[in-house]
């Protein structure tokens, strides 16, 4: 520790600190433009220059070291003259157009200015002008108020992991910009808006909308990945205008995904359900709630009593809250019983744990450890991962500590650039991954002298499992872990996959995590949204029709592994009641009731994210029309269903429920790790050419898939049926070329496109559209043949 | 010229450009040097220690004391450490490293080769200037010939001391001189200085320990190592060692690269070079380069030639680019072709420079354009103000320095352009002096 002094205050600080840091220990505001917490020290505003005795210049606080009995004057005179003379500079050229600004009340430039800035300026030549940029749909330019921080060009470096922007010219003539003709693509970007100083970057969605001092500020948590990314929310009129990041440390840090912070304009969509619908003689009628509940309630009381309660199947969404979860489920268990047939875990396609988790029936796969332990990590294995696209700020954490020294190692059927600097890796198509793990496992057995299963020993260990392996073997004493990604959760052969890594985990010292999908993918456990002991799982539930479905916030013919199946169950269905806030243009088609249900701006409730933690959260407005949250609407069937246990008046007391009355800040004692009894499947059971399919990331979830900005941006690129060049060749199928591919029953027509980054004997195709909800399951045997 | 020449010597100027290669160079003893370091298994310590003696300060325009400099590098360092020579050579008025580059190139080679065996760095670069292509091919021969000759690459003359050296160059930014701008463009990324501390000795090219030394700073290094670091001084002034390049350029009869004894009176320099062209009376004359202050005739004249006297009449040697001006010159123009100068090779990194030295140029321009407003000479002396001391490297003060030492000694001239509108200097004459076109609008 060393001992300084700032402004006559004495202080300890850590060794290597910089003055600011030091200054905000002891809560002295340095001005400043391009610090941030979270970028490399840049030192070129020359706004935070300080009085440092014995420096015959002033010092950038920001970049200066401090050292042992420093001195530091922030308001002296030499500083305060410093300071005033950088904001002149900054101001000089800068358009001072703040009534026109978006940025106007929450402007850093604006703020400093009045503290800093002279109420008139000595500059009386002409102004530079700087051209706008086209960046892409999310972030709007007016570079001629940059003043040339490059916070957004360290970012996309640093944090994003990719250089999108950067300064050409030089002197006065620097500019912003990004590659010429490129825009900014990372999934990370609007995070430049925030980090912006000043209006040059915006918001294009949100512009000119409203001004920041008009807009409430409420906290809620996302609703899209398994992170939990804690948002607040900005409404005016009660209408949610703009999302931004409320820090915290231990989630999202001081960032969002674009996904998190750009789906709110999917709350506003004209798409939106108001009012209960019914569908009579093929044609559909508003009606009030109480007709249609009641029309709900005698449905499913028919079927119960005609067919049994097993007639009944309910597919919740993993994004709907925690409560209204539970009450889903209790609502099937009071109607079938043990038979209940109730799930959530849409996409998943391998059941075969269900009921044997380790850790007992109901626990949850979580991610094995606190997010923000990943930082510390130095040994990883993500299994079946489009990390950078399913978890976005996993991904950064994973960046960060790939840069510290980690060695993160990928096992995957598609060679994505994560922009994480990748130790060992193997690309193989999907069928093959759980040999692939076997092999990696098999490696570690040998040299740690374990006998291993023969079905593994078996096997020929290929350099890239060899070197995964000695990967996870090297850091004698480090922390390690085995992740699970989307691709490896909802693999045929998940249970494989999950034993696999649970072996190698403990023969390397490593922690197995799952990487949550959805907000509530750990919360639907906690909530037991899961069969009956004689109840069916999601897929079973389809595969064998049910004569009446409730479907909680999900759109099967894009949410389902099986959009296929999915839809001949549901069309086959006498009652299906959809409880949504939006109006699915397939439910149109197959549901009989529509009940306008609060996205999880409009309702209280809780996300349990990946890491167990359980985050509660209000209503940032009132539910739009006569939609109402949807636990209220759960717990009233309930009542009129005659069913006992549904008298919450509140989403708090349903959640009191879940919990026994405490209220824990992570749900610990319901987690899991997965897997460990499972026999091991590793053939190999697919034809010449199999499916591999990511869920692109604004397709993921009903809300993001309604909002138009996100829509517009490149990953929102409608499927094609991606080869690499040897797979092209070998079907004669030249790229860009219409295809017809085919699955089971089902077909779709694409045009291919070349991927150098796919193994041989794999299509890329990817899921959740509707060009592609004719094709069945996300990956298996699939034919491409030319149109 | 009767004086001792080390970085000159045997080069007459009339065969100079074929006298460059290997062979000539060993005629006129050269890597006797190198060859003496590692045939006596003279200790690292014991090069420095020489360089230290001979007081040779940097000659790129800090005039930092280059064997102190030397003995920043880390010695216990395990890993690859840097050697870099600064060919950038780009600074208005200044052409001695194209002339050492073009006619003694493998004085370089051997002065870099000398202190890398002293630093302990197994691979050195020399930056050249990409406005001077000829000098980077050439440079590119030297090190062939130097490198089929054992005397550059691995296990030099048998010894066991390797040293890698590459020639590389620039593209023609100014601020790509600064040192640590130089390593960055090295590195390929675009040209602008890093913020010290930390200093290249700890961390500099590709993170690693980097000494950085101008081109006639290593050129003088075979000599002291053969000769002895005092004598090196005794051919100077104490605390100023050696001989120097000087750059002269302007209204003199033959401007030139020439090599003197430090602390030789400005008014031999003067005559070394056939005195004021026309015989008109010298105005103003910059001593080191166009970022150093301008000095007016009466105090140059009293000037030596080396370090400290500069220094204690108000400017700086610089890398000795001896800018001559005489009495036709319109002090208000000159500033302003300066000014501009450095409003285009700001790097636009940090806004001081990036934003002041576009203002500064407008004003003086205005003011030469018969556009001045009283308040505009306080206006300057205000914004270099708040650029000098500031900003990241050392080009905000090269911006500032013309202007405030223009204005301090020729403050009636520019007055005078303000009130009047013209200038003082009646437009004949300015034509006559400088043989160069003036619009009668302009002044």
């Amino acid at each position: 520790m060393l001992d300084i002094e700032i402004d006559g205050k004495a202080l300890q600080v850590a060794e290597g600190s910089t003055i600011i840091e030091a200054a905000h220990q002891l809560g002295t505001y340095i001005p400043h433009f391009c610090y941030h917490k979270k970028l490399s020290i840049a030192a070129n505003c020359r706004m935070c220059l300080v009085q440092v005795e014995k420096a015959p210049k002033p010092m950038p606080a920001c970049a200066t070291p401090v050292t042992n009995g420093m001195k530091v004057q922030t308001h002296s005179g030499q500083a305060v003259a410093a300071q005033k003379g950088g904001m002149e500079f900054l101001l000089i050229n800068h358009p001072l157009d703040c009534p026109i600004c978006d940025q106007g009340g929450e402007c850093l430039l604006q703020d400093l200015a009045v503290g800093y800035g002279a109420s008139a300026s000595r500059y009386q030549e002409e102004k530079r002008v700087v051209m706008n940029k086209n960046l892409g749909p999310l972030v709007a330019t007016d570079m001629t108020r940059c003043i040339n921080c490059t916070r957004c060009v360290r970012f996309t470096q640093e944090i994003a992991g990719l250089m999108e922007l950067g300064q050409a010219f030089r002197g006065e003539h620097a500019e912003i910009m990004s590659f010429i003709g490129q825009t900014v693509d990372s999934e990370l970007s609007g995070n430049i808006i925030d980090l912006c100083p000043v209006g040059a970057l915006t918001s294009k969605p949100f512009r000119f909308s409203a001004r920041t001092w008009e807009l409430a500020r409420r906290k809620s948590v996302s609703p899209h990945d398994g992170l939990g990314a804690n948002l607040i929310v900005q409404v005016k009129h009660d209408r949610v205008m703009r999302v931004l990041p409320l820090d915290n440390e231990a989630i999202n840090e001081c960032w969002l995904s674009d996904k998190d912070r750009f789906s709110y304009e999917g709350l506003n969509s004209p798409e939106r359900l108001t009012r209960p619908m019914l569908k009579h003689g093929g044609q559909w009628h508003e009606v009030d709630w109480q007709q249609a509940l009641d029309y709900v309630a005698h449905a499913f009381k028919d079927v119960a009593k005609n067919h049994g309660g097993a007639a009944l199947g309910a597919l919740l969404s993993p994004h709907a809250t925690l409560e209204e979860l539970y009450l889903a489920q209790k609502l099937m268990r009071g109607i079938s019983g043990v038979a209940a047939n109730v799930d959530f875990r849409l996409r998943q396609s391998d059941f075969s744990q269900d009921g044997k988790r380790a850790d007992g029936p109901a626990s949850a796969p979580w991610l094995g450890m606190k997010i923000s332990e990943i930082d510390d990590l130095d040994r990883v294995l993500v299994v079946g991962s489009f990390l950078r696209k399913d978890q976005p700020l996993i991904a950064q954490r994973l960046r960060q500590a790939a840069k510290r020294g980690a060695q993160v190692s990928l096992l995957h059927a598609a060679d994505d650039d994560q922009l994480i600097k990748i130790h060992a890796k193997a690309i193989v198509p999907p069928s093959q991954l759980p040999r692939l793990l076997a092999q990696v496992l098999k490696c570690a057995a040998e040299a740690k002298g374990v006998a291993v299963d023969a079905a593994i020993g078996a096997l020929t260990v290929s350099a890239e499992a060899r070197a995964i392996a000695a990967s996870l073997l090297s850091g004698a004493g480090s922390k390690a872990a085995v992740f699970l990604g989307n691709l490896a959760q909802q693999h045929p052969r998940a249970a494989t996959l999950q034993a696999l890594a649970r072996q190698l985990a403990s023969l390397t010292g490593a922690r197995v995590g799952f990487l949550g999908v959805a907000a509530n993918s750990v919360g639907g456990y906690v909530a037991d949204a899961l069969p009956g002991p004689d109840g069916l799982n999601a897929a079973a539930m389809l595969a064998a029709p049910r004569r009446a479905y409730l479907l909680l916030n999900a759109e099967p013919e894009l949410d389902c592994a099986d959009p296929q199946q999915a839809m001949a169950a549901l069309k086959q269905a006498e009652t299906v009641v959809v409880l949504s806030p939006f109006k699915p243009a397939g439910a149109l088609d197959y549901a009989d009731v529509l009940l306008p249900v609060s996205p999880f701006t409009e309702t209280s409730g809780s996300f349990v994210n990946t890491e167990g933690r359980v985050q509660s959260f209000n209503a940032v407005v009132q539910p739009l029309g006569e939609t109402r949250p949807a636990w209220k609407v759960l717990r009233v069937l309930g009542n009129l269903l005659g069913l006992q246990g549904f008298e919450q008046d509140s989403s708090e007391a349903v959640r009191a429920e879940i919990f026994a009355g405490a209220a824990p800040e992570f749900v610990a004692d319901r987690l899991d790790e997965g897997a460990s009894g499972a026999a091991l499947d590793l053939s190999i059971d697919a034809g010449p050419l199999e499916r591999v399919a990511d869920v692109p990331i604004y397709a993921a979830d009903a809300l993001v898939r309604r909002a138009p900005s996100l829509q517009r941006a490149r990953d929102a690129a409608a499927p094609s049926a991606r080869m690499n060049s040897t797979q092209l060749q070998k079907l004669g199928i030249a790229a860009g070329r219409q295809v017809r591919v085919k699955q089971g029953a089902g077909s779709a027509v694409l045009v291919a496109e070349l991927d150098e980054r796919l193994p041989e004997g794999v299509v890329r195709i990817a899921a959740a559209h509707p060009s592609v909800a004719g094709l069945s399951a996300p990956s298996g045997a699939i034919t491409v043949e030319a149109l | 010229m009767s004086a001792q020449t080390i970085l000159t010597a045997g080069i007459e100027p009339a065969t100079a450009d074929a006298t460059w290669h290997l062979d000539d160079y060993v005629g006129r003893g050269g890597y006797a040097a190198l060859k003496k370091v590692l045939a006596e298994k003279m200790t690292p310590e014991a090069v420095i220690n020489e360089v230290k003696k001979s007081s040779l300060r940097g000659r790129g325009g800090a005039g930092f004391p280059s064997g102190l400099k030397w003995s920043f590098m880390p010695k216990a360092y395990a890993g690859t450490k840097y050697l870099c020579c600064n060919s950038d050579e780009g600074e208005p008025g200044t052409f001695k490293d194209r002339d050492l580059l073009r006619y003694n190139p493998h004085q370089v080679i051997e002065g870099m080769a000398i202190a890398a065996y002293a630093m302990g760095t197994a691979v050195g670069y020399n930056y050249i200037h990409g406005e001077v292509w000829d000098l980077y091919a050439r440079f590119e021969r030297a090190l062939d010939e130097a490198r089929a000759a054992g005397l550059i690459g691995q296990n030099i003359l048998g010894s066991g001391f390797n040293f890698e050296l590459y020639a590389h160059h620039g593209y023609g930014a100014y601020i790509c001189g600064e040192e640590t701008a130089l390593l960055e463009s090295i590195e390929g990324k675009k040209g602008q200085p890093r913020y010290k501390p930390p200093f290249p000795a700890s961390y500099g090219l590709y993170g690693k320990p980097t000494t950085i030394n101008n081109t006639e700073t290593f050129a003088a290094v075979p000599w002291i190592i053969m000769n002895g670091g005092e004598k090196y001084l005794e051919l100077g002034k104490p605390n100023n060692g050696g001989t120097k390049l000087f750059s002269v350029s302007g209204h003199v009869v033959r401007p030139g690269v020439y090599e003197v004894p430090m602390g030789l009176p400005f008014p031999e320099l003067l005559k070394m070079c056939g005195g004021m062209r026309g015989g008109r009376k010298l105005k103003a004359c910059i001593p080191g380069g166009s970022s150093a202050p301008v000095l007016p005739a009466e105090i140059m004249m009293e000037c030596t030639m080396d370090y400290d006297a500069i220094a204690k009449a108000g400017s700086m040697l610089g890398s000795g680019a001896v800018i001559v001006m005489d009495e036709s010159v319109c002090m208000v123009r000159a500033l302003e072709r300066l000014s501009y100068f450095y409003f285009e090779e700001s790097c636009g990194q940090c806004t001081p420079c990036r934003e002041g030295t576009g203002w500064l140029y407008r004003v003086v321009h205005r003011i030469e354009h018969g556009l001045g407003r009283a308040e505009d000479l306080d206006l300057l002396n205000g914004v270099t103000d708040n650029i000098m001391g500031r900003t990241i490297c050392a080009l905000g003060d090269a911006a500032s320095l013309p202007v405030r030492s223009f204005i301090k000694h020729f403050r009636s001239e520019f007055e005078y352009h303000i009130d009047n509108k013209k200038c003082l200097v009646p437009p004949e004459v300015q034509r006559e002096g400088s043989k160069i076109h003036v619009r009668p609008s302009q002044c």
